[in-house]
Formats: C-alpha cells, sequence, structure tokens
C-alpha cells in the first residue's frame, strides 16, 4: 500500500460501515410492513425474503461497527439504542411504502445501487468487509431480478399502473441524488481503497436504471436539487416513526434481554 | 379451473440436489414465466429445497386418464420375463 | 396451522349423494379402506370433493388471515434476530396458505373463488386469529399454544387419504415445529426475565389458553362432521381426543416456565393417566365464531383492503403478460 495514503480513522470506517448498516436496515424494516398485505400471496414471500436478507446483511454490518467501534455496543444496542441523527442510512431508504409501485420504485432504486456498489466492495481492501459485500452482492442480484422485473410489469402494464409508478419515480427521484454526492468519509475510504470511486458507481447505476427505464416505457426524471442527508444524519420526518416502532420495546424495558 | 380473475396457474418441479431428478411439488400463480419462477423460489425452496426449478403452464400438461389405467399399465404386469429374478441361473455362474 | 374446529362449524353436514352409483361408491370406500390415496383426476364422491375444499380452503385462508396477528409485531421485533425468525415464521404462514390454495385448486375450484368465499365472509377461518395481539408475549404464546394446537392436529392430516392435501400438510408439518419452538424460545426468555417481562408472559398465557383449547372443535358429542370425515379418513382423531393430548403435553410446559395456567380446575388424575380440565365456555367460542370476537371486522378489513389495494398491480402484470408473451418480463 502506498504510505502517503493514510488509514481513514476508525471513526470514520464505523460511519461508512453504518451507512451501510443502517440503509439495509432501514428498508427490510420498511418492507417487513408489507408481509401480509401485498398484491398475491407469492409477493408477500417475495417482499419478505428481501427483507430477510437486508436484516442479515445489516446484522453482519452492525456486529462489525460495534467491534471496531470498541465501546462493547453489539448489533442491537446500535440498531435500538440509536435516535435520528446517529441514523445515517439513505433518506431513501425509510421513505414510507405508499402504494406496492412506490416501494417497487424505491426498491428498484436502491437495489440497483446496493449491487453497483456490493460488488465493487467485494474488492474492498478491508477483508471483513469484502467478505461481507461478496456474500450480499449475491442477494443484491436476485433483488434487483426482482424489483426490476416489477418495475418493468407496472411500467408497461396498464396505463393505470404506467402513471401511477411514473408519479412514484418522479417523487422519489430527486432522493437518488444523495447516493452518489461523495463527501469527506466517501472519498477517504475511496481513497484508503476500502469503497469504490461513487462516480463510477454512479455511471454504472445510471447506465443500469436507463436501460430498466427503457423496457417499462418510463421517463427518466430530471435531476433536482436535493437537501437531506440522512447518510450525514439530517433525515426526512419519516424516520422518527419508523425508529418509534423499532425501538418501543427495548426503549420501554431497559436493560432487558429478549 | 381457470378463472381469469387469477394469473395463470404453473405447476412446479424441483431438483433437490444434483443427480436427482425434478419432482412436482406443487403450482403457484404467476402472469409470466418470469415471475413464475420468481414464486416457486420464494414458495417451494425457503429451506434449501432445490437447485433448480421447472415452471409449466397447467394447461400445457397433458395427463393419462385414471379411467384407462387398466389399459395402459396392466399390459406390463405379465411381463415378468423381462426381469432379472424371472431367470434361474445356477450358483456356479458367476458375475451373471 | 389451524384446521379442525372448522370444518365442524358451517352449516349443514355434506350429505353422501344417494344418486351417486352405488358400486362405484363402494369401490371408492375400498380404496380408502385399503389406505389408497386419492388423486386429483380419480373418481371420487361429489361429498367428499366437497368436504375437501370446504376444509383445505378454510385451512388456507386460516394461513393467511392468521399472518395478521403475529405481523402485527415485525416493526416492533425487540431484537433484530427476533424480528429475522418473526418475519420468517409469518413468512412460512403465506408459504402454508399458497401449498393448500394449490391443493384445494386439484379439486376444480379457483384461489380467485376461494378468495372471494373469504373476503365476503361465506368461508370461515379459524377463530383463534380474531383474538388480538397486545403485546411481544403473544407472538410467543402463539407459536407455543397456537402452533402447538396446530401440530395435534396438523399430523394425523399427513396420512389424509387425498394425496395433494396430505402431501401439503408433510410439507408444513416440517416447518411448524420451527414455529413452535421459537414460540417457547421466547417465553422462556420472558419467564427468566424482569419482573414486567414474567407478568407479560402470564398475560399472554392467560388470554391465549383457552382460545388453544376451543381450536379443536367443539366436543365430539356436538360435532357434525366427525363421522363423515374418518369414515373417508380425512380425519383420523376426534376433536376430544386431540384436545386432551394437546393439555397433556402442554401443561408441564407451562409449568417449567414457572407459569400458571388460567384454569382452577385443572388437576393431574394419577388414575386414568391424565390432566382433567375446566369447563369450555362454547358461547364464546360461538360468538366469535359467528363474527364477533375481539379482531373479526378489523382482520377481514385487512385482507380486503391488501385484496383491493392489489388488484391494479395484478392487473398491470397479466397485461404486460398479454402484450409481450407469457415468456417475456424482466
Amino acid at each position: 500500500m502506498n504510505a502517503a495514503i493514510a488509514v481513514p480513522p476508525p471513526d470514520a470506517r464505523v460511519r461508512y460501515l453504518l451507512r451501510l448498516a443502517d440503509t439495509s436496515l432501514v428498508l427490510g424494516q420498511r418492507l417487513g410492513e408489507w408481509i401480509g398485505h401485498a398484491p398475491a400471496i407469492e409477493e408477500d414471500l417475495g417482499l419478505a425474503n428481501t427483507a430477510l436478507d437486508l436484516m442479515g446483511l445489516a446484522r453482519l454490518l452492525l456486529a462489525y461497527a460495534g467491534e471496531l467501534e470498541g465501546r462493547g455496543r453489539d448489533e442491537d444496542a446500535l440498531a435500538f439504542l440509536r435516535e435520528e441523527p446517529e441514523y445515517l442510512n439513505a433518506t431513501l431508504a425509510e421513505q414510507p411504502n405508499g402504494d406496492f409501485g412506490d416501494t417497487i420504485v424505491r426498491q428498484y432504486l436502491l437495489d440497483a445501487y446496493r449491487l453497483e456498489l456490493l460488488e465493487r466492495l467485494a474488492g474492498s481492501a478491508d477483508g471483513r468487509l469484502a467478505a461481507i459485500a461478496a456474500k450480499a452482492a449475491k442477494e443484491a442480484r436476485y433483488h434487483v431480478r426482482y424489483s426490476g422485473g416489477w418495475l418493468v410489469r407496472l411500467g408497461d402494464g396498464t396505463a393505470e399502473s404506467h402513471a401511477r409508478v411514473q408519479g412514484s419515480l418522479e417523487r422519489l427521484w430527486p432522493l437518488t441524488r444523495e447516493l452518489f454526492d461523495a463527501d469527506e468519509i466517501d472519498r477517504a475510504m475511496a481513497e484508503a481503497g476500502i469503497a469504490p470511486d461513487l462516480g463510477e458507481v454512479a455511471t454504472a447505476w445510471s447506465r443500469r436504471v436507463d436501460a430498466t427505464l427503457r423496457e417499462a416505457t418510463l421517463a427518466r426524471p430530471k435531476d433536482t436539487p436535493y437537501l437531506w442527508y440522512g447518510k450525514q444524519g439530517r433525515h426526512s420526518e419519516h424516520l422518527g416513526y419508523l425508529l418509534a416502532d423499532l425501538q418501543y420495546l427495548q426503549r420501554a424495558h431497559p436493560g432487558a434481554s429478549w | 379451473m381457470s378463472d381469469t380473475r387469477d394469473w395463470p396457474l404453473y405447476e412446479i418441479f424441483i431438483r433437490a440436489r444434483g443427480g436427482l431428478d425434478h419432482k412436482h411439488v406443487g403450482s403457484v400463480h404467476a402472469a409470466d414465466a418470469t415471475m413464475a419462477i420468481e414464486h416457486a423460489r420464494d414458495v417451494y425452496t425457503r429451506r434449501m429445497e432445490g437447485i433448480s426449478i421447472w415452471a409449466v403452464r397447467a394447461t400445457d400438461i397433458t395427463a393419462s386418464d385414471p379411467a384407462e389405467s387398466d389399459a395402459l399399465f396392466e399390459p406390463a404386469r405379465d411381463k415378468i420375463y423381462r426381469h432379472p429374478t424371472f431367470y434361474d441361473i445356477p450358483k456356479e455362474v458367476e458375475t451373471l | 396451522m389451524y384446521t379442525q374446529g372448522l370444518n365442524e362449524q358451517t352449516g349443514r353436514p355434506v350429505a353422501a349423494e344417494a344418486t351417486e352409483d352405488e358400486a362405484r361408491l363402494r369401490a371408492f370406500q375400498a380404496r380408502i379402506d385399503a389406505e389408497e390415496k386419492i388423486e386429483p383426476k380419480d373418481w371420487m364422491p361429489d361429498a367428499y370433493r366437497q368436504t375437501l375444499i370446504r376444509q383445505i380452503s378454510q385451512h388456507a385462508h386460516s394461513e393467511i388471515v392468521g399472518m395478521l396477528p403475529e405481523g402485527n409485531w415485525i416493526t416492533r421485533a425487540p431484537s433484530l434476530m427476533r424480528k429475522s425468525i418473526l418475519i420468517a415464521k409469518v413468512q412460512d404462514e403465506g408459504g402454508h396458505g399458497a401449498y393448500l390454495y394449490s391443493a384445494a385448486e386439484t379439486l376444480g375450484v379457483s384461489r380467485a373463488e376461494l378468495i372471494d368465499q373469504l373476503l365476503s365472509g361465506r368461508a370461515k377461518y379459524s377463530s383463534i386469529f380474531n383474538y388480538p395481539t397486545l403485546s411481544w408475549a403473544d407472538v410467543g404464546a402463539i407459536g407455543w399454544l397456537v402452533d402447538g394446537a396446530a401440530i395435534m392436529n396438523q399430523i394425523p392430516l399427513c396420512r389424509c387419504s387425498y394425496g395433494p392435501y396430505a402431501r401439503a400438510m408433510i410439507r408444513i408439518c416440517k416447518e411448524e415445529s420451527f414455529h413452535q419452538r421459537q414460540g417457547y424460545d421466547i417465553m422462556l426468555k420472558l419467564a427468566r426475565g424482569t419482573a414486567a417481562q414474567r407478568r407479560m408472559a402470564q398475560d399472554a398465557l392467560d388470554r391465549w389458553w383457552w382460545p388453544s383449547l376451543m381450536m379443536f372443535g367443539p366436543p365430539d358429542a356436538a360435532s357434525m362432521h366427525t363421522a363423515h370425515s374418518v369414515r373417508w379418513k380425512i380425519k383420523r382423531f376426534t376433536n376430544d381426543e386431540l384436545r386432551q393430548k394437546f393439555v397433556d403435553f402442554t401443561v408441564p410446559q407451562a409449568k417449567f416456565l414457572g407459569l400458571n395456567v388460567p384454569d382452577p380446575a385443572l388437576r393431574w388424575d394419577a388414575e386414568a393417566g391424565m390432566h382433567r380440565y375446566g369447563e369450555i365456555d362454547w358461547t364464546e367460542f360461538n360468538q366469535v365464531l359467528k363474527g364477533h370476537g375481539p379482531c373479526n371486522r378489523e382482520r377481514l378489513a385487512e385482507r380486503r383492503a391488501a385484496h383491493e389495494d392489489g388488484r391494479w398491480v395484478r392487473e398491470a402484470a397479466a397485461a404486460h403478460a398479454a402484450k409481450h408473451g407469457a415468456r417475456a418480463a424482466a
């Protein structure tokens, strides 16, 4: 390794891992809300499978972040006892489920991002992160197939479904900007070879998304300015409610084990 | 059986492990073949029950009629000479 | 999970058609008596077909409605491990519903028709799901008691005379024992936890005990279909036999948890080698069955909303397939 490249301080690495972990956890939590309410029983099962993969990934990453942090916090301490500003998930992940079209758009945009990111993280200089990412990339390939397949069916389905899902895309698109807007932590991780260059991820993501949108006969929305940065702890209003549900029992019974 | 409000029915066959045949496990509803594979995966392989899936439109399956079972399958019954146990080979003859 | 005690309840017993060909009926009964399996395309008496459609579809509906009370706790599960387990468990119930609808469809009825019957209130599902889940301990109690009772009911169904139903039940029973164990595991943790957690566990047992006993259906003396179903080997034990077995299995498990079974009349009868338990409140059972349970309206409303909200999605997928040929997509 080039001596000029400083290994980022543990704090920055922990924060980077929490970004990945929290996005996975929050998105999994949202999908969990669907179970029992999907458009067909088989879709209940499909959404649940993705939720389980996301939870599994979140747990691996949280456990790793906790160890690296060295303050004795395990996966549950990190998931259940941090407040909104300490959560570092992408704002897109915490958006409410809305209708099935909203969920599919949110899922596809994030799945495509996660796949491009995870495939590159599989070559990370951080061996443990690389191993976690390699496993998760396999799952993400299926997630993209599932959400992408649905995006195409809804986009190129009926007039109603096309209009609905184009609307979902317009609403959620501005939140994708955050994913590729590299900040200090992203840059430090890229320099250390721990994470890929976000510009490269953005290009690959764009190519993938464009192809799917074309097949779905959907128009790519224009990029617009965007102000929330969940990955820095500045969230939309929705996260507070999500955490209130998620953390309720641990907060109500401090120190109890379950 | 066919109700246009349902997505079409696909019969699902799964290979549990390499070296085994695909075996019928049940059915799923799906709008298209890709979805049928995904549904079969989610419904029938949540516990590593398979490594390969076939999905076949139920309406594309031709099945024999149980009422014709006698005509179809009985004739094989008396062909006992097809089975190796039919032949009495002296003990002295080995490796046969 | 959850089938017995349904069949008995829904109206008239199905009379074997006098008009069915006597010889065919005799041949059919001979096959059943010889423990042969009946398969979808085989000839069967109409009453046998109707009994099965009703029982299998009610069982399927129970699985689907049964996703709701526990699903209620997915977002609030107290650890990430528990959350994953609960998602997997509720997902399994959806899977069981899918296996069972699939088995019912081999009898010549469509899933859309069956779902119509559920959503219009014409079909029944297990009454147990019309009780609310008020605390995390309820998730434990459902796994331990409700799934425990379901397993009692279901193991004999693996030998049911109708092939597709028996095969679906074998698959279901394999998965069900995970459900019961995770439930008991939750109860164990609570029973060994803080005072508040122990109270939560006792409260859940208090509320779920009697409804669990009711899951086995009315007493044999009052049961309408048993004789027929037993003769056709759709059912192999009576409601009371299974209920007794459940009590005998469960009471020691409650003792191990240090929890009290809420039945002052409960005692061990050493001579008979079984537990004696108190009177079940069948008035409550019948009320819940008739739609006056605490959550009947909510559960059905939730299922109806899911079905209605999903309509445009199902139509879109069908329209896409029609445009591109069923092979396309994605």
